[in-house]
């Protein structure tokens, strides 16, 4: 009996050895271990044996069952393995094809300047507000210190719809609008449209976008005026950004400056973008004057601010090395697909 | 404004940096300089050459070979310069040396190095030059000749620095100065900052009276009528006048500032309006009818022979100057051509005044005759520096020899300004600044500026050429300035506030980032557009959209009224990248269309936010309003949109558009654009736009989300197949469906739409896949099979039957 079992093993595992498909696997377990399979006849014949053998020559069968069985097994996920890498082999492509694109749309450069500063501004407590586009000429003008007939009314270029109601030329005036309501203190930014009437060129446009900025608190100096300004400079432009604070003439600041960041592109060496200076400039800002604050009902005794005033398309351009200001408003595929 | 270093330097003496030190102090303390021009910059080794001996070039007729005693030897150079003569004193650049250009007046930038050579084969050993290769020209060396060699003269001496002797060792800063600092639109009020800046000794010239023992107001009687528009009127007498060229010195200057030299006379008035700010006008005395100056306002109507020769019409807000009978100058603008100064004049009367700033901006404006003068007029002068500026002028007589000062001065000072006392408050000034500078170092930046304090009082007396001081922050920007903006510390404000993005930004940045996930690009146009654009689009002659806020000034009719439709903006944009054979664009728009509330504006307009989409190529009109929907599916408008055709906009396809409506709300609307109105905008393509009103969707907007659980029981579907006429609408069916399948109906999804001759003429097939479901229970086949029948025979009334 026992060597019955060993040879019906030995036949089994001979013949699972040389098994080269699936088919075959299964065409062997019928032959050994199906219901009318060597070791099942084996387990028939078990009555011929005497009884006090019959344990033993179970655990034989059984243990002749779990090697063939385990052997299948072996063979069978070795036949899979050998059959999934066929096909994958079958199923190889060229990686180099080119991507099935997602057309996703592009933001205007303006407004990627435009989130940049946002952001900056957000994350130091700044408000995000705007004003009317279409405005009177006293918040434009005169209550940012700018009376009749004041020869910064001229510089400006205005478009006038009626006498008193014109198409604003700078977004401070929605410094006096956010003044008015009289919720102090005050910390926002106004990004906006703005109109002056230059002729359409290269560097000009009649219509463009200024972010203004200001803060009124009790205690504002203008060494905050500076550190705010220098934070911005540094996020937007690089940690390694320098400012310059040069005194200028704002009529409603006082006092006042421009400010120049270190050329970004040169590193403050020099080049064409800032012109062999080594710096460029980006923005007038200054201490609002105190008649201003009067006027928007405030008191200059208690209160001080800061408000500054950034050309979006000025950051715009010069951050993305744009030529040409017209671009930003042809709108062509080709140019806003880049940013 | 452009002046010289030398000018500067002549009242700071002890000034003595570079140009870029000079460039960069300056602009930090506020006198900002936009650049500088080295004049010798591309000049080099130039000399006196004497011409000792002129021969004839043996092999050219035009060139002729000549001696030149250079100081230290004599060398031979040939020249085609055909004014050379025996004993003429020149510059010569010498062998290595460096000219700025040709004789023509053109310019190389880095200069023309000068090498020995030979020219037609003589030897010749440096170049003799012009005053254009110089780099200058006969405008501001009126003794150079037309064409060919300076002659420096016989005083020169050979071997000499020519530069030097030619004043060319000099740089011309240019200044943007602020309208603020007019006494900065001076020779002198820059020094003053130079010296303030450089901390060095500000030495002004000394103005000494002038005069002989004669009254002015013996010769001439001044009144001014208009006394508004002339706080002062001063005037001074010059008798037995010489006309004669201006001292080098005096040209050079002027040359550096860009002011041609002219004779003595202009050129005094000139340097002195350039030194003082001041500008002023000669008159010939014995063309002043009356001898009698009279200032008063134009008549309407009124012309007027300016100097230039031109006539110029008048109206009655026009400052003239007159004598007994008639106008002879515009005050402040230009003088008149009855009463210029020619070379034959004898007396001459100068006139220095304050006139009203903006009175002179507002005439030179409407006469379209802005000159030097009114440009400093306007911005408002010192009535004291016309004194101070008409005494220098005669003073400048008396030195130059021009003619003789008669004693005294004619003036009418009829506006004195009011004295400016400013209290010391340095707290104030440190507190504003941010800073802790000491009282002493403050009050030695005032010392500097000639800003005088009084220490019993502690105030200052505003000098009156800083009309500019007039608070106590004015001051503290001064402190600023000497102090230096850049040791200002750099600190942040105090105090902690949150941030945010207004509501109506939020919404408009969800608006953009739809569109952009959806392809659409970007775009921005203008706010104001062409009125043509509306027959463009096919709007009616009466239609609202017509009532527009018309620019009274605009660039051009193209753009001269705000835009009440956004739809215009977003064709052009297609049609320009169609023009340039772009595939498949998309763009978006976020920007305000401009309704008026009343014609003509008396109240601001009002201003609504557009989203506006714009596409052609690929895509179909339910991809617009597929896009459509995600916008109002992510700001949280979850509810069903309806769809209407009323109200038909007639620059859409009247079979494809529709306005898209929320609880009886109109947000937008959606469809191709009529093919005349692509045709009009040459986009040879269908378009589809869609239009949303954002004022309409902000106060929908929720960003509120409820999680609302995982449906536990199972849904029972049912697919439905209907036949109706053609006419009916998906959405009327779907209304009828909803409605009746009332909460247990999840949801009713289109899957088929059938029309062909299976179903009948002026008939289609439609295919719903319904889906109900309970939150609590599965549902039994008979509950579903009563909603059925509900459904069905509603649907019925639309005439659906059930396609068997």
């Amino acid at each position: 009996m026992k060597e019955r079992l060993e040879s019906i093993k030995e036949a089994a595992l001979n013949k699972l050895n040389s098994a080269d498909t699936l088919d075959k696997l299964n065409e062997i377990r019928v032959e050994f271990l199906g219901k009318k399979g060597q070791l099942t006849e084996v387990l028939k014949g078990m009555k011929d044996v005497a009884a006090e053998e019959r344990p033993k020559v179970g655990a034989m069968v059984n243990e002749a069952r779990e090697t063939i069985e385990a052997k299948l097994d072996d063979v069978k996920k070795a036949l899979e393995s050998a059959a999934r890498n066929l096909k994958l082999k079958s199923e190889v492509i060229d990686v180099t094809l080119p991507a099935k694109k997602n057309t996703v749309g592009h933001p205007h450069p303006n407004n990627v300047a435009l989130a940049e500063l946002e952001d900056i501004f957000v994350g130091m407590g700044y408000e995000v507000v705007e004003g009317p586009e279409v405005e009177f000429d006293y918040y434009n003008f005169e209550a940012l210190n700018i009376p009749a007939n004041h020869p910064a009314k001229d510089e400006q270029d205005t478009f006038y719809i009626t006498k008193d109601i014109l198409l604003r030329t700078q977004t401070s005036s929605t410094q006096v609008h956010e003044m008015e309501k009289g919720k102090l203190p005050i910390r926002m930014i106004a990004p906006g449209r703005v109109f002056r009437s230059d002729e359409v060129d290269a560097t000009h446009s009649p219509s463009f976008h200024q972010v203004e900025g200001l803060v009124i608190d009790k205690n504002v100096t203008f060494a905050d005026l500076k550190g705010t300004l220098a934070v911005f400079a540094r996020k937007l432009f690089g940690e390694e950004t320098k400012v310059k604070f040069r005194p200028h003439h704002f009529p409603f600041t006082e006092p006042s400056a421009e400010m120049d960041v270190s050329c970004f592109k040169c590193g403050g060496k020099g080049c064409r973008f800032c012109k062999d200076s080594g710096w460029i400039e980006i923005l007038g800002c200054g201490m609002v004057h105190p008649h201003v604050l009067e006027m928007s009902h405030i008191d200059p005794n208690e209160y001080t601010g800061f408000a500054f005033g950034i050309g979006l398309e000025r950051i715009a351009i010069l951050k993305y090395e744009i030529d040409d200001m017209r671009l930003l408003y042809e709108n062509d595929a080709r140019f806003l697909n880049q940013f | 404004m452009n002046t010289a270093y030398s000018w500067i330097k002549a009242y700071v003496p002890e000034l003595d940096v570079t140009a870029q030190e000079y460039t960069d102090a300056m602009t930090l303390t506020g006198t900002k300089v936009e650049g500088f021009t080295r004049l010798d910059e591309d000049l080099d080794k130039i000399v006196v050459g004497q011409v000792v001996k002129v021969e004839k070039h043996p092999d050219a007729d035009k060139l002729v070979i000549c001696q030149v005693d250079i100081g230290t030897e004599t060398i031979q150079i040939v020249t085609g310069a055909s004014n050379v003569y025996e004993g003429m004193k020149t510059p010569v650049c010498l062998d290595g040396g460096k000219v700025a250009g040709g004789h023509d007046g053109s310019r190389t930038a880095g200069g023309i190095k000068i090498k020995k050579g030979k020219l037609r084969g003589v030897p010749s050993d440096g170049m003799m030059c012009s005053i254009e290769e110089l780099g200058s020209s006969k405008d501001y060396y009126p003794n150079a000749p037309e064409e060919g060699l300076y002659d420096l003269g016989k005083d020169a001496k050979p071997g000499a620095d020519a530069i030097e002797l030619l004043g060319l060792h000099d740089t011309v800063f240019e200044y943007e100065i602020t309208s603020n600092r007019v006494d900065c639109y001076s020779v002198l009020g820059i020094a003053r900052e130079a010296a303030a800046t450089f901390n060095k000794p500000f030495v002004p010239p000394v103005v000494k009276e002038t005069g002989n023992s004669e009254d002015v107001n013996d010769y001439i009687k001044v009144e001014v009528e208009d006394k508004d528009l002339c706080p002062r009127y001063t005037a001074r007498l010059v008798k037995n006048i010489k006309i004669a060229p201006s001292p080098e010195w005096m040209q050079r200057r002027l040359a550096a500032s860009g002011i041609r030299p002219i004779n003595n006379i202009v050129d005094i008035t000139n340097y002195v309006m350039e030194e003082y700010g001041q500008p002023m006008h000669a008159f010939d005395y014995d063309t002043i009818a009356g001898h009698k100056i009279i200032v008063r306002r134009a008549k309407d109507g009124e012309v007027f022979q300016t100097l230039d020769g031109q006539e110029r019409k008048l109206d009655k807000d026009i400052l003239m100057i007159c004598d007994a009978d008639k106008a002879i100058g515009i005050a402040g603008i230009m003088g008149g051509e009855n009463s210029k100064i020619t070379d034959d004049v004898k007396t001459m009367l100068f006139e220095a005044a304050c006139f009203d700033g903006t009175n002179i901006r507002l005439s030179a404006k409407r006469l379209g005759l802005r000159t030097d003068a009114s440009g400093k007029f306007e911005k408002g002068l010192d009535p004291y520096n016309a004194e101070a500026a008409i005494n220098r002028a005669c003073q400048l007589i008396e030195e130059l020899g021009a003619g003789e000062v008669v004693g005294g001065m004619a003036d009418v000072f009829s506006a004195k300004p009011d004295k400016v006392v400013l209290p010391f408050e340095p707290d104030k000034y440190n507190k504003l600044l941010g800073t802790d500078i000491d009282k002493q170092s403050m009050l030695g930046y005032f010392k500097k500026l000639d800003i005088p304090y009084d220490e019993a009082s502690n105030s200052f007396t505003i000098p009156s050429f800083r009309q500019d001081l007039l608070r106590s922050c004015d001051m503290a920007e001064e402190v600023a300035r000497f102090y230096g903006y850049d040791k200002i510390p750099v600190t942040l404000p105090s105090g902690a506030s949150a941030g945010a993005l207004s509501f109506k930004l939020i919404v408009e940045k969800v608006a953009g980032e739809v569109a952009r996930y959806c392809g659409f690009s970007q775009a921005m146009t203008y706010s104001f557009e062409s009125p043509k654009v509306f027959d463009k689009l096919l709007i009616d002659e009466d239609s609202p959209l017509r009532k527009v806020i018309t620019i009274s000034n605009p660039l051009g009719i193209d753009f001269s009224i705000m835009k009440t439709q956004s739809v215009n903006g977003i064709l052009s944009s297609l049609a320009t990248n169609y023009n340039r054979k772009n595939k498949d664009v998309r763009l978006y728009e976020i920007g305000n269309v401009y309704i008026p509330k009343a014609l003509p504006l008396t109240e601001l307009p009002d201003e609504r936010s557009t989203f506006t989409l714009g596409m052609y190529g690929k895509g179909d009109f339910y991809e617009m309003k597929g896009v459509v929907e995600e916008f109002l599916t992510r700001v949280g408008i979850n509810g069903r949109l309806t769809y209407s055709t009323d109200n038909a906009k007639p620059f859409l396809h009247p079979g494809r558009q529709a306005e898209v409506i929320y609880e009886g709300k109109v947000l937008g609307y959606l469809g191709e654009v009529h093919p005349q109105v692509a045709d009009n905008y040459e986009i040879g393509e269908r378009t589809y736009i869609a239009v949303i009103d954002m004022p309409e969707v902000m106060p929908l907007v929720n960003f509120l989300h409820k999680y609302e659980g995982i449906a536990k029981f199972p849904a029972s579907t049912r697919d439905i197949s209907l036949v109706v006429d053609k006419a009916v609408m998906i959405g009327e069916l779907e209304d009828v469906i909803l409605k009746k399948g009332g909460k247990l109906l999840e949801s009713c999804e289109l899957f088929d739409i059938y029309e062909g001759a299976q179903v009948g003429e002026n008939k289609k097939s439609v295919a719903f896949a319904l889906s109900f479901r309970a939150k609590d229970r599965t549902l039994d086949d008979a509950q579903i099979n009563e909603l059925m029948d509900k459904i069905l025979e509603a649907l019925a009334d639309l005439g659906a039957v059930l396609r068997s």
